[in-house]
Order: structure tokens, then C-alpha cells, then sequence
């Protein structure tokens, strides 16, 4: 097949794109250029499509000898990704970037771009496996190593796109895609994994928000009494289940820490209230994605709420794109905006936006 | 590289010697150096005097553009300014830059024509908003992107009226058009190997003798006092035997790579495409435009898919600049034609040389129908 490895510059494509040249395909590396100013060099795991990223990737594709573009989507990821971020928050959820990122650049707009040139199909470094069933349907499952396993961030993934899609590293964990890069003698062996938002190089979410956003001065108030305990300079900077940086009283009269139990951008307030009021089992998802044919009725699945959470036994039913899931045991700290992804054993079944969750007796 | 110059630069790497130092193998080195000179100077009408070796191309117009502007700003301290043409390679663009951010620069950009020309009266007419005030002009002999040879010797006539000398960076130009500095009567020309089969890392500027340039690397003093550094005597050898062999047979190879640069636009434009030339063209002519380049605008594409899907075909090409990222950009000289930038994202040059055959624009040819088709396809989903 005629492929287009997405190559980040990291060490995980890297060896994805070597996978896919080993397995007799013919192979390009396309690097995608996403941040508007790319003329920064990376100081750290934080930050990506820098220059240095750029020639790191086409330095592995060298070594491999096939041929390396960079494809400019910057504008389209500034409009699909990080706008989408901004209005999110904007509207009091708690958005993931990299979820938006593959459903609307790498396995949209990149996979658009190489089909119509005539390639077949997009390999990335993520750690999720894909399975072929007997009829030729491709099933989108857990990696090997639990610890790095992605398929989290595929599960936005339709059928049509996991068609088109490999993931050569599934079966193998990260130790041992480290020393295959460095017995392929690729400099990027020892490169540092990427964390947190690549397009928010310091870490700071909530200042980059606010310059964005600007400074919203509002109340932070009490869910049981409904007391003004504090001030906020602006809701979207608040997670629900956040703990630190309320800036409220270490020692509250029951003696109880606060979270966050809601924000609500439309009155900028930010309620807060004891451990026992974030704990839901009723979630309601909107904007549903199969990885695969719908399913039909009430299905016992599990779900999994955010990044690298852990999987709780659940029961769900789908009523065209909305998705209710009712989960087998209370989970605390079910932000809005996030993705809640429904697996049936490894297989990721499909994902829905969390609009709201609640407690159901 | 030519053969000739490979097998010059091999035998003189065998060799060592210092040309800077006095002993046999010194002078040895020395002579090389010299005689290459010589050679060198009376291919592009020079005199040896005149020709300072450098690294490159670019190490040329730092040379010339910052040094002649340091040169002339300490005689005449109020000549600040500088009338530059507005496709310049880079070389030329980030030096202006530079002067203009860190040393108090002022410059006037002269725009070209819609055939790319930057023409003597829009020279004389930047010159004319303060004369009293220009320390220099610099405009290349032949742009590198869509290959209008520019009227140098008009521009230095224009230029000298008032007193001013000029910079011209021939490095596209030479040994594929006539290129003769005491007869255009420029003051500072750039010049480099690689482009004219010579070795990678060696070049010249050539200064007139009346015309002052402040080193812009300092050491021992060799090149004049202008360009410090141990001579690379393998480089400069073979430097010279590329440059006087390519413009040895300029004529006869410039007539036969303009028959193909004329076959491959005339097809093109054939081509149900909309596909228009970029810049002054006319079958017949390898004077105003480089005979070797055919750039061509197809609507509808990113040059960068074009490029993908020829250079998968086996036809290599290159669209305009890329930025350090490798971030496709359009072309500031297209721009600065008047090509709106969407239409400049369509670029095409095709480059045609000494290796160059009727065979490979033949498949130039075959190949660009359905690669156009392809990237018209994938320009309109990724848009």
C-alpha cells in the first residue's frame, strides 16, 4: 500500500514509519505543521512543531530513505483545534485538544489530503491496535501497554477512518519502541515523550486562556449554602473535581476541602462543594462517533471518562447522536466537555462529548 | 560537478601548502590561487585585482551589501539609504534587513513589472526621493526564481548619474547568459561555484578597485584586507576550470537548453489547464529570461502537492521558498509581481541544465496532466 506516515518528530513515529517501510509498503513521511510560529526551538517535553521537530523527522525519514514533506494545516488547526478549545472553556467545559485534534486534522484533513493524492492510507506512532476481522471490518482496540495505550484519544474514529488507518505500535510498550529507535540508531531514541497541550508551550492553560478570554471577575460560591466564599477572574479557568487554586481557606468550618462541582459560564460563577457532591453516575453525551456499525439497545460496555482513567463497568444506549451512560459505581470529578469513550473488552466501541452528569439513587 | 573541475580540485586536495605561507609548498599553493584568479577574472571580464574569493554566494552579498554600506556610511555619513530591488534572493533581502533593524538603515524597495522587471526608471525614481542619501543599489543580474535577466547595465548608468555605485548578485546568471562586469560597468558583483558545476563552499566578489568594502570578517588580512581566512586553494581551482569550461560552451549549451525550456512551456500552455508562464517569455529569446527556466502558475494547486506528485513521477522540480520549517510559502518575488497570493501557491519552476535531454521533458510532460488532476483534488478537500 501506498502510506503517509504522520511524523511528528518524536521517537513513537519514528519507529512507525520504519514499521510500515519494514512491512513492504511504499512509504512518505509527512510532518504537519500546526503552530503558527514555528520558529521556536522546544525547551522541553512541552511545545511541538518546532523547527527542531521538523528536522528531527525529516533527519529519521533520511535514514530511512523515503521521501519527507511538511504540510502546512496551521490554519486549519488554529480554526478546528485550538478555536474550538477557547470556545469550549469559553462555555465552562473542559475540552481535549487531542481528541479534536485526530478527528478533525490528523484523520481528516491529513487523510483527505494523502487519498486524494492517491495514497491508501495514514500511519501514526500512536499505541492502539487495529484488528481485522474475518470480512475485512477493522476494529479499534487497546494497546499492549496499558500505561501508554491511546485509544482514548482515537475513540472519536469512525469506521470510514479506521479503513484508512495503522497503528504499528499497538502491540509493543514504550521501553521497547525506545530501544528499537536506538538499535535503528535514530537520534530521537532518548527524546523526551510530549506532554500536556502541544500548542500551550509553558503549561499554563488558564493564562494562556486569559489572554484570550481577558480577566471576568466573578463569584465563587458555596453548593449548600450558596454563599459568596470567594472571587474568580474568570470561570473558564475552572475544572469540575479541581481542588487547588480556588484561592479559598485551607480550613473550611466542616473541616472539608472544596471542589469544584460546577461552573457555570453563564452567570462567570464557579460553585464549589465537598468530595461527596462530585461523585456521578448518570452521564448524557452528545456528538457520538462509532468505531464501528451503531449499536443497537441497551449494551454492557466499559467507560472510560478521561485520559488514562480507569474503565468503569457501565450500561449505555444511543438514540442517534446522543449517548446515555449509567455507570456501575460513583466516579468523582466528570468535567463536561470531556470525552466519555465506551470499550467492550479492548474494543473501543465509540465516543460521545459529555455534556452533563449527574447522581442517580 | 564537471568533470574538469573534479579532476582539478581532486589533484589539488592531494597537495598541501598554505597559500598564505612562503615556503615551496606555499608558493606552490599560491600560484594555484593566482593563476585561478587570473582565469577566473578574465572569464567574467574582470580583472584578477578585482576578484575577492569567498565561501559562497551568500558569505558574497553579506560582503557586499553590509560592507559597501559600512564603507560608504563612514566617507558620507548621511548616505543611509538603500534602493534595493524587491526580488532579491534572500542573501540580499536579510542583509537589508539586518542594515535597516540594527545600523539605521533606511530602504527603498523597487517593485518590478508584471513581467518581472525591474526597470531603470523605477530605479532612477527610488534614487530621485533623496539622492544625497543612497549609499548603495543593489539589483541581481537574473532572478533565480522566475528568470528575467534584469537590465544591470542601464541600472549602473542610472545609478552612476548620481554619484552611486551598485551591488549585482549574478549568481543565476553566469554561465548562462553573457555575463561581463567591466562591461556593465556594476562595482560589486557576487558570484559562486556550485551553480556552474563547480564544488559546494567557494565563490567571489568581484569589487572594483576604486570601490571600498569594509571586511566583514576579520584575521589575517587576506582578499585585500576584505576577507580574511586561509584560501581553500582545491576550491578556488575548481572554481575557476568550472567557470571558464561552463562559459566556454555558454552559447552553444544556452541555445540547446532554451530549444527544451521552449518545447516545455509551449506544451504546457497547450495543456487544457489554464496554465500561464510566469514572467517575460518569447520562443527564440535566452536574453531577457534564463534559458533554462520555465516557471509556470497552474491554477487550482498547491505547488507542494505538484511537487510531491512529479517528483514521485520521477521529475524533480521545486515550487518557490520554503521557510527553515519547510512550511511551503509563497513566493515573495511572485508577490511582489502582482500574482495574487492564492495564484502564487500554484508555482511551478522547472529548472533545465547541462544534464537535461529531450527525454526529460518528454516525461515532464506525460507526467503533469494527471499530477495536476491529483493535486486539484487534494487542494479542494484540504482547503
Amino acid at each position: 500500500m501506498r502510506v503517509v506516515a504522520a511524523m511528528s518528530g518524536g521517537v513513537d513515529s519514528a519507529v512507525a514509519a520504519a514499521r510500515m517501510l519494514d512491512a513492504g509498503h511504499e512509504v512518505v513521511g509527512v510532518h504537519l505543521a500546526l503552530s503558527q510560529s514555528a520558529a521556536t526551538l522546544r525547551e522541553s517535553a512541552r511545545g511541538c512543531c518546532t523547527i527542531e521537530d521538523a528536522g528531527d523527522a525529516r533527519r529519521v525519514a533520511d535514514m530511512l530513505g523515503i521521501p519527507f514533506y511538511v504540510w502546512d494545516m496551521a490554519a486549519r488547526f488554529k480554526r478546528d483545534v485550538m478555536e474550538d478549545f477557547v470556545a469550549e472553556y469559553a462555555a465552562g467545559r473542559t475540552p481535549n485538544p487531542c481528541l479534536r485534534c485526530n478527528e478533525k486534522i490528523k484523520f481528516a484533513a491529513l487523510l483527505d489530503k494523502a487519498v486524494a493524492l492517491g495514497f491508501d492510507a495514514v500511519a501514526t506512532g500512536h499505541y492502539a491496535q487495529i484488528v481485522e476481522r474475518t470480512g475485512g471490518a477493522r476494529e479499534l482496540h487497546r494497546a499492549v501497554d496499558q500505561a501508554k495505550d491511546q485509544s482514548y484519544v482515537l475513540g472519536v474514529l469512525t469506521a470510514d477512518q479506521l479503513a484508512r488507518s495503522f497503528f504499528p505500535l499497538g502491540d509493543t510498550t514504550k521501553p521497547e519502541i525506545r530501544s528499537e529507535a536506538r538499535d535503528r540508531g535514530f537520534y530521537v531514541a532518548s527524546k523526551p515523550d510530549s506532554h500536556d497541550i502541544c500548542f500551550i508551550a509553558d503549561g499554563d492553560t488558564r493564562g494562556w486562556l486569559s489572554r484570550r478570554l481577558g480577566e471576568q471577575p466573578g463569584d465563587i460560591v458555596d453548593a449548600e449554602s450558596g454563599e459568596v466564599v470567594g472571587a474568580h477572574a474568570g470561570a473558564y479557568g475552572y475544572t469540575v473535581g479541581q481542588r487547588r487554586g480556588l484561592g479559598l481557606p485551607r480550613h473550611t468550618q466542616d473541616g472539608q476541602p472544596r471542589y469544584v462541582v460546577n461552573v457555570d459560564a453563564q452567570s462567570n460563577t464557579v460553585v464549589v462543594g465537598t468530595a461527596d457532591l462530585l461523585g456521578v453516575n448518570a452521564i448524557t453525551g452528545d456528538h457520538a462517533r462509532w468505531c464501528g456499525p451503531a449499536p443497537e439497545g441497551v449494551i454492557a460496555v466499559g467507560a472510560q471518562v478521561r485520559a488514562h482513567g480507569e474503565e468503569i463497568p457501565a450500561t449505555a444506549w444511543a438514540d442517534c447522536t446522543e449517548v446515555q451512560v449509567r455507570l456501575s459505581e460513583r466516579v468523582r470529578g466528570v468535567a463536561p466537555g470531556q470525552s466519555v469513550v465506551l470499550y467492550d473488552g479492548t474494543r473501543v466501541v465509540g465516543s460521545a462529548t459529555i455534556s452533563s452528569a449527574a447522581l442517580e439513587r | 560537478m564537471l568533470p574538469s573541475a573534479l579532476d582539478a580540485m581532486a589533484e589539488q586536495m592531494a597537495l598541501t601548502g598554505n597559500p598564505s605561507s612562503l615556503h615551496t609548498a606555499g608558493r606552490a599553493a599560491r600560484r594555484v590561487v593566482e593563476e585561478s584568479r587570473e582565469r577566473l577574472a578574465r572569464a567574467v571580464g574582470a580583472r584578477p585585482s578585482e576578484v575577492v574569493f569567498t565561501s559562497g554566494g551568500t558569505e558574497a552579498d553579506n560582503l557586499a551589501v553590509k560592507g559597501a554600506f559600512a564603507a560608504r556610511r563612514e566617507q558620507h555619513p548621511a548616505r543611509h539609504r538603500l534602493v534595493v530591488s524587491a526580488i532579491e534572493h534572500h542573501a540580499v533581502l536579510d542583509c537589508v534587513d539586518h542594515l535597516v533593524a540594527h545600523e539605521g538603515a533606511k530602504v527603498t524597495w523597487v517593485e518590478p513589472d508584471a513581467e518581472g522587471l525591474v526597470t531603470p526608471a523605477a530605479v532612477r525614481a527610488a534614487i530621485e526621493e533623496d539622492p544625497e542619501a543612497v549609499a548603495l543599489v543593489s539589483v541581481m543580474w537574473a532572478n533565480n526564481e522566475v528568470g528575467a535577466v534584469q537590465p544591470v547595465g542601464e541600472i549602473a548608468r542610472v545609478a552612476h548619474e548620481y554619484g552611486i555605485p551598485v551591488h549585482s548578485d549574478a549568481v543565476q546568471a553566469l554561465a548562462h547568459v553573457p555575463v561581463d562586469f567591466a562591461g556593465s560597468d556594476v562595482d560589486l558583483m557576487t558570484i559562486t561555484a556550485h551553480k556552474v558545476g563547480g564544488p559546494h563552499g567557494v565563490g567571489a566578489l568581484v569589487v572594483k578597485r576604486n570601490m571600498q568594502v569594509a571586511p566583514q570578517s576579520h584575521g589575517g588580512g587576506q582578499e585585500r584586507q576584505i576577507r580574511s581566512g586561509t584560501l581553500d586553494a582545491p576550491a578556488i581551482r575548481g572554481f575557476a576550470t568550472a567557470v571558464e569550461e561552463a562559459i566556454g560552451r555558454q552559447a552553444e549549451e544556452s541555445a540547446r537548453v532554451m530549444a527544451l525550456r521552449d518545447r516545455l512551456i509551449t506544451s504546457a500552455l497547450a495543456l487544457d489547464y489554464g496554465i500561464t508562464v510566469t514572467g517575460f517569455w518569447e520562443a527564440g529569446d535566452g536574453i531577457r529570461r534564463l534559458p533554462g527556466n520555465a516557471h509556470l502558475l497552474v491554477p487550482g494547486c498547491e505547488g507542494d502537492s505538484l511537487l510531491y506528485l512529479l517528483d514521485a513521477a520521477g521529475v524533480e522540480c521545486s515550487t518557490g521558498s520554503a521557510c527553515q520549517a519547510g512550511v511551503p510559502q509563497p513566493s515573495h518575488v511572485l508577490l511582489a509581481m502582482g500574482i495574487a497570493e492564492q495564484d502564487a501557491r500554484g508555482a511551478l519552476r522547472l529548472t533545465l541544465g547541462h544534464t537535461s535531454t529531450d527525454a526529460d521533458v518528454d516525461a515532464c510532460l506525460t507526467a503533469l496532466p494527471a499530477a495536476v488532476d491529483r493535486a486539484r483534488l487534494a487542494s479542494g478537500v484540504a482547503g
